[in-house]
């Protein structure tokens, strides 16, 4: 069975934000107000942190270490095991996504609270962009701005793996796993990111994981993240 | 067959006859914000919850510990009207029916927060199409559920003879509704001997139940923090704790509620300090258990010491939360302590305010388990930013609970005797005693010098 997995070298990762920037125009995350930011209510489904210890240096020192940090897309999550009407689900026939039914979720934010990355996103207000920008979301309907009142997050741009299939069929040939890609990993400046069938041991995605460099964000609690980190070094 | 006699039926009844100019002034107020809180509610509703001032990673504020805190409240009634009468305690008698009534109009406040603090109200319905046993928040929806019908049931059993009284004593020129009123509501109720000893049997039975669902229900409340993986929350004492400090906040409400009746409709023949010297004790109790748990949890916290939950304990101690968790410790523990000991030994006056002081700390309490665990997550990269600081509209919300809450405390003293009549009575058809804990009342009610 497939698993789709992602693997980013933080060697590489020059922490452009592009990834941030490319997840936005492909999702069609809403643009809040500075003020808003400043209260910490942003919506960027795809976010490049520097690490805590680094901190406060980020700004001066460039050897601050950064994280990019998608979904997980935990194979073992706890943010699908606390929502009361399974809008959050893990998709194994699509290659175990961990994916949101907007239309169903009803804003209580437990799985917000449950998910121990945070990468969750509730909608304070109705979604809003300045002009400019409305002018370029993303027409495909699968990701259609979320009205307020629900969470969204990071589907591993599961619209793509869509995408990809029909052309796929529409062109009577096999669907390649090089044919899903996410934005991020599309876009990627430092080339940082890889994706791919983690179930495929000579899939790229499977040799890096094996790395001695290879590690997962709090891998401690269980959770079985689909996000492979390679550490610098 | 005797009748059911209590000789004090009229004093009784008498707040029920009338209401006051001042009354109504003050059943007005509170009508007043509520409906301020409504329309704060709407505004919530068309702008999106984020009038209210939660954020990332700060998801619930007020609402949730409002939840927490109202459903807290409605324990001590079930502690005080079923737990009491398993063991025999006599003395419960005179306050279950205050204690229950808080129940009763806190349990639609709790349930209510949770239904506010929802961002789809709309979708609500989901939660029985798609419901889904293993989140917490069904656990919540079926426990608190069957706990409000449950204690109405329990409620409106325990009141049926005294709705019977109310409906045989109704003077000549009282209004049509409030006959058609009793009437339909005491269901035909005879005061025969068959009926109040089924009527014994079935409260008897019935508090087993209530009971076990005081001790769950609650616990069932922590779960939805405890079953996270937050720093903090993830420990098997909350549930124990949690319970702790729902009866310990609504016994100290009991006792505002004892005074403010005794004091308004001049109950002190029914409700000498004596009763009120009970609840003190059982409040000394409670305040030793609360720190118990207390000290066992922050002990097993630091001792661990992991990094995690460390962020959370310093934020408390002496970090961003220690002005309020220090607060809440003086008020939860060592003020009322103090007056416990000492002054409340005599006056209600001193209790009323140990009271008053027990339940801001409790609420603060509240604020203090669930805001900074939120605020310190596991993963601490960027999620230090957004200090979650109430909105107006949630304050606004938060005080239109507790004025609803008022509004129908209020309005049901005005209906019922807030003193059950056949429980209190001399003399109870069919049983084989009356009540006797007034029988010494002559030199006890003297005690207390308010
Ligand atoms: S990272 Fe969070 S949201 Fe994503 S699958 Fe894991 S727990 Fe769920
Ligand atoms: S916010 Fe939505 S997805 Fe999250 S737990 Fe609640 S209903 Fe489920």
């Amino acid at each position: 069975m497939t698993r789709w997995g992602m693997v980013i070298d933080l060697d590489k990762c020059v922490a452009c934000q592009g990834c941030t920037v490319a997840c936005r125009m492909e999702n069609n995350t809403p643009i809040v107000s500075p003020e808003q930011s400043e209260m910490g209510r942003s919506i960027l489904w795809n976010e490049v942190f520097p690490i805590e210890e680094h901190a406060e240096f980020a700004a001066e020192d460039t050897n601050a270490t950064f994280i990019p940090r998608p979904c997980m897309h935990c194979d073992n999550p706890p943010c699908i095991k606390v929502c009361p009407v399974e809008a959050t689900f893990k998709s194994d026939e699509t290659g175990g996504q961990v994916l949101q039914r907007y239309d169903r979720c009803i804003g209580c934010r437990f799985c917000t609270l449950a998910c121990p990355y945070g990468v969750r996103y509730f909608n304070w207000h109705e979604p809003q962009w300045s002009p400019e920008i409305a002018l370029h979301l993303n027409p495909n309907s699968e990701v259609e701005p979320r009205p307020k009142g629900i969470v969204e997050k990071c589907t591993f741009c599961i619209q793509r793996l869509h995408e990809a299939l029909e052309l796929a069929e529409e062109e009577g040939r096999n669907f390649r796993p090089e044919d899903y890609q996410p934005a991020c990993v599309q876009t990627c400046t430092g080339k940082a990111r890889f994706f791919g069938d983690l179930d495929n041991p000579d899939s790229t995605v499977s040799q890096l994981a094996g790395s001695r460099r290879a590690f997962r964000l709090l891998e401690e609690l269980g959770t079985n993240p689909k996000v492979i980190y390679l550490k610098e070094g | 067959m005797a009748q059911l006699r209590n000789k004090y039926q009229d004093l009784l009844i008498e707040p029920t006859r009338t209401t006051t100019q001042r009354e109504k002034g003050v059943l007005l107020i509170l009508a007043a914000i509520l409906i301020w809180g409504i329309f704060a509610y709407i505004h919530q509703l068309r702008n999106g919850l984020g009038v209210s001032g939660m954020n990332r990673p700060v998801y619930w504020g007020l609402y949730i510990v409002n939840f927490v805190f109202f459903i807290g409240l409605a324990h001590s009634g079930t502690f005080i009207s079923a737990i009491l009468r398993l063991v025999g305690a006599e003395w419960r008698v005179p306050l279950a029916r205050a204690a229950e009534a808080i129940t009763i109009f806190a349990l639609p406040f709790g349930a209510g927060s949770i239904l506010i603090d929802m961002g789809r109200i709309d979708r609500i319905g989901n939660t029985i199409l798609y419901g889904r046993f293993m989140s917490p928040i069904l656990w919540d929806i079926t426990a608190v559920t069957l706990y409000m019908f449950s204690s109405i049931i329990f409620f409106y059993l325990s009141l049926l003879p005294d709705i019977a009284i109310m409906r045989d004593t109704l003077p000549e020129n009282a209004p049509r509704w409030r006959r058609v009123f009793y009437t339909r509501l005491a269901l035909g109720w005879q005061h025969s001997p068959e009926k109040y000893r089924r009527l014994e049997k079935v409260l008897g039975s019935m508090a087993i139940f209530m009971s076990m669902l005081v001790i769950t229900v609650h616990t069932v409340v922590s779960f939805i923090f405890s079953m996270m993986l937050q720093p903090g929350w993830h420990t098997a004492i909350l549930g124990p704790f949690f319970l702790v400090g729902a009866v310990y906040s609504g016994s100290a409400a009991t006792i505002m509620l004892m005074a403010a009746l005794r004091w308004k409709f001049k109950l002190e023949q029914v409700l000498p300090f004596k009763y009120f010297n009970y609840m003190r004790k059982l409040l000394i109790a409670l305040a030793l258990a609360w720190s118990y748990f207390m000290g066992v949890e922050f002990l097993t916290a630091i001792y661990g010491n992991e990094p995690e939950e460390m962020s959370v304990v310093f934020s408390k101690l002496y970090g961003d939360f220690s002005l309020i968790f220090w607060t809440m410790v003086l008020a939860c523990f060592f003020i009322p302590l103090a007056i416990l000991l000492t002054k409340g030994k005599k006056s209600v006056a001193w209790l009323v305010g140990a009271a008053v002081i027990i339940n801001i700390g409790m609420w603060l309490e509240r604020y203090i388990v669930i805001v900074p665990s939120e605020a310190f997550p596991r993963i601490g990269y960027e999620l230090n930013q957004g200090f979650y600081f109430p909105s107006f509209v949630e304050i606004s919300i938060t005080a239109a609970c507790f004025a609803g809450m008022a509004l129908l405390y209020m309005i049901f003293t005005k209906l019922f005797p807030m003193i059950p009549i056949w429980e209190t009575a001399q003399h109870v058809p069919g049983l084989p005693h009356g009540f006797t804990g007034y029988d010494d009342d002559e030199n006890l009610s003297l005690v207390g010098d308010d």
